[in-house]
């Protein structure tokens, strides 16, 4: 097996990170601040900031915090409360524990208020760091590798380019045996059918179909779309438009299998990550920013996320690398220092489409050989996590693995 | 060389500026010249044929809405003379009896 990266870090559940991230998580926007000022000085060396805003507890976001903190990427954690949040603070530290990473739990309202919590949580971290450094490395191969993506600022140029050159690296990815994920089908309204012939069987094929259906009744009854002001600027005209291009950062690859934030992918293969909630309307938009989508691919096992923009967007992430696919030769041109691919080339008669594909899953096998991506040494780390409610995935969303 | 516009798939009928361009700037389309009437920026879609009224739109391969009135070819395609076909479906009724719902 060919080895993609000779030293990333194995975790107890036998999945293998590229990045050996301390996370400090608040979990209640009270906590913020405190955890904020644990992070900052550590940023440099891995400590990454995430939490939940919630006072009162939620399944979705108990399970997001769960399957983030125990991502491959991540080595430690530290988590900070403030004692009177519904979040169950103790059972999120007994399931981080039980993978067998240092975990511990500072409460502000029993550790003497903000300055001396923040004094004794940069101790903990510190130990936390130092326990880290003695985890076991090993080689990984490219199968063993997940790779989520996202589109975010979408212009005409975004369906032109970056989203099919992503499609043609998620083929050689899928080919290879990696595990790729691509979501929002709310941006697939308009091309479930096309969609559905893909499925691996007809159950799932059934099964893709509706979760459209769901996004677009979502949509509609939440009195909006996912078609933004901007997009109709970047010459998008239809919802069904705009979906076709996001559609093509899929690939052509057979689609294995659904699934729902926080589930992890059977095996390798091409899965549609249905983000839209369960049940009632009731949150308003399903996903507030591109970085809400990025924390649930995260939660799914990406290691990396490929994140195709058109009109320029700047985020990164905590927990795993973005890679930025700029889609339009005028906005690289004014954002280098932000972008990773110059995906617009091909606007240019510079560059193929084969090509800007080969180029991605160079730049994904650089990102994880430890060389950061352009978000990455900017030192972005965006992160939001808000509420949700979903029912549980179906066998035959993922008909592939039984 | 930087080529006017982009093809998405050999059936569409319209094709994709690959850059910014100006009112009065002249785009070669097979045989026609077609001279543009307004500033149009890159990304926005151009008829490669005459589109009548109520014909779908087609843009890589697949109808992303029709026509709403006759469109000439060199004409640009956009919000004033196409629509979606797929919003007004039972969703959109759906939601306004949600909406209507006291």
């Amino acid at each position: 097996m060919k080895t993609l990266f000779a030293n990333s870090w194995l975790r107890s559940d036998g999945r293998k990170g590229i990045r050996n991230t301390l996370v400090v998580a608040y979990l209640v926007e009270c906590a913020h601040h405190v955890a904020r000022e644990i992070q900052t000085p550590y940023r440099e060396q891995g400590a990454h900031l995430i939490g939940f805003s919630g006072c009162y507890p939620n399944d979705y976001s108990f399970r997001m915090m769960k399957s983030l903190c125990t991502h491959p990427n991540v080595g430690g954690v530290l988590l900070v409360s403030l004692g009177c949040e519904g979040f169950n603070r103790n059972g999120l530290r007994e399931s981080i524990r039980q993978t067998g990473r240092p975990c511990e739990l500072l409460v502000i309202q029993s550790s003497g208020g903000t300055r001396s919590t923040i004094a004794s949580g940069r101790e903990r971290v510190e130990a936390i760091l130092a326990e880290m450094a003695r985890q076991p490395r090993t080689p990984m191969a490219l199968s063993e590798l997940c790779v989520g993506t996202v589109c975010g600022g979408s212009d005409g140029t975004s369906g032109m380019t970056a989203n099919p050159g992503i499609g043609r690296a998620f083929d050689h990815l899928v080919q290879e045996g990696a595990t790729c994920i691509f979501e929002e089908t709310g941006e697939l309204i308009g091309c479930e059918q096309i969609m559905a012939a893909r499925a691996a069987t007809s159950e799932l094929a059934t099964v893709l179909t509706s979760s459209v259906e769901k996004a677009a009744r979502y949509y509609t009854i939440m009195g909006h779309g996912s078609f933004a002001p901007g997009n109709a600027d970047g010459g998008l005209t239809t919802q069904e438009e705009k979906s076709m291009g996001a559609y093509s950062k899929s690939g052509s690859s057979p689609i294995s299998g659904l699934i729902k934030p926080g589930d992890i992918p059977p095996g390798g293969g091409l899965y549609l990550l249905d983000v839209v909630p369960d049940g009632e309307p009731r949150y308003g938009f399903p996903n507030i920013n591109d970085n809400a989508e990025i924390a649930e691919l995260i939660a799914c096992g990406s290691h990396l996320i490929l994140f195709a923009t058109g009109r320029g967007s700047v985020v990164g992430s905590a927990i795993s690398p973005v890679i930025k696919v700029c889609a339009n030769p005028e906005t690289y041109r004014a954002l280098p220092e932000d972008m990773d691919v110059d995906a617009g080339r091909i606007l240019e008669g510079r560059a193929t489409l084969d090509e800007i594909g080969e180029e991605i899953v160079h730049c994904i096998s650089k990102a994880v050989g430890r060389s950061p991506t352009a978000s990455e040494s900017l030192g972005h780390q965006e992160f939001v996590l808000g509420y949700k409610s979903f029912s549980p995935t179906e066998p035959t969303c993922h008909p592939t693995s039984s | 060389m930087t080529p006017d516009f982009i093809y998405l798939d050999p059936q569409d009928n319209v094709v994709v500026l690959a850059r910014s361009r100006s009112a009065g700037d002249m785009i070669r389309l097979g045989d026609a010249a077609i001279l543009l009437s307004h500033d149009l920026g890159l990304g926005h879609k151009i008829a490669c044929q005459p589109i009548p009224r109520g014909e779908k739109i087609l843009k890589y391969g697949v109808p992303i809405g029709s026509a709403a009135q006759d469109i000439a070819i060199g004409e640009h395609v956009h919000l004033h003379n196409m629509q979606s076909d797929y919003l007004p479906t039972y969703t959109l009724e759906a939601g306004r009896e949600f909406h209507s719902t006291p």
